[in-house]
């Protein structure tokens, strides 16, 4: 049964953490290059820019689920279950959260690479 | 990539690793949070640890998202997974951890992942979006029209 609750919070954390960087990767595209723009218009612009920038403000609040949740996992399920296995499954659902919604050129080169530190990341928590 | 976009990868992956290890360090001195004392992670900040491993971890925001401004979301996530192997390494040298050969197999998976994803192209081109979108909108308008 704990273990049911385990899997539910690892998966929360999976769903929220993709969000997370979806969002916050979709701001960031939308603020552009920030090395550029701080020549051009100094600190302040950019954090200016940053903090107007809706997607930025939701994707903070993503993370911050992400983050609770990990903590509620960690007090149903075994750190070395619930760590791993949400770190690892978000490379992947990571990866197809950013074809389907920033679309984002997936190769096999990305996708190889999302697979490889996926397992690399199991087989270091065993 | 220039050099300094490099090394702002190479900064994603240091922080991360030394926040998470400097916050661990100061927790450790705190002892066991209970739920009913939630206070007590108010006053965690006044512990020089904990106060060093924040400004590490906002260092390593910073740098996060200035590589999301200028590199795809696919290139960064796996381009700095190596604070994975760092946190190993660190354990092993400093802490004297033994490292088991399912873990070095670990490591030379990661190091793979990462080798696979620098060398490739680090930003989808505006173009190549517009190009996939298209692609998208195309087949589901074929599907509509079936």
């Amino acid at each position: 049964m704990t273990n049911l609750y385990a899997w539910a919070a690892i998966a929360l954390i999976i769903l929220a953490s993709t969000t997370g960087d979806v969002l916050l990767s979709h701001a960031m595209k939308r603020v552009g290059d920030v090395g550029d723009l701080w020549k051009r218009r100094g600190m302040l612009a950019v954090v200016a820019r940053i903090l107007t920038t809706p997607t930025f403000a939701l994707g903070l609040m993503a993370m911050a689920v992400a983050f609770y949740s990990l903590l509620f996992g960690l007090s149903w399920g075994n750190l070395s279950l619930v760590v791993p296995a949400s770190a690892s499954l978000t490379f992947v659902a990571n990866a197809v959260a950013a074809r389907i919604f920033l679309h984002e050129q997936v190769g096999r080169r990305r996708w190889l690479a999302a697979v490889l530190v996926a397992c690399g990341v199991v087989l270091m928590a065993v | 990539m220039t050099f300094r976009k490099y090394l702002v990868l190479a900064g994603i992956t240091v922080f991360s690793t030394a926040g998470d290890s400097l916050l661990a360090r100061g927790m450790k001195d705190l002892g066991g949070v209970s739920l009913h004392h939630l206070s007590a992670l108010l006053l965690a900040i006044l512990n020089p640890w904990v106060t060093a491993g924040i400004l590490l971890l906002l260092t390593f925001f910073a740098c996060y998202m200035s590589a999301l401004s200028w590199a795809d979301l696919t290139y960064v996530l796996p381009a700095t997974s190596l604070s994975y192997v760092l946190v190993a390494l660190v354990g092993h040298f400093r802490l004297h951890e033994e490292i088991s050969a399912s873990r070095w197999l670990g490591i030379a998976l990661i190091a793979a992942g990462v080798g696979f994803v620098a060398a490739g192209p680090s930003v989808t081109s505006s173009r190549q979006r517009r190009k996939s979108r298209a692609v998208a909108s195309d087949t589901l308008t074929q599907e509509v029209e079936r």
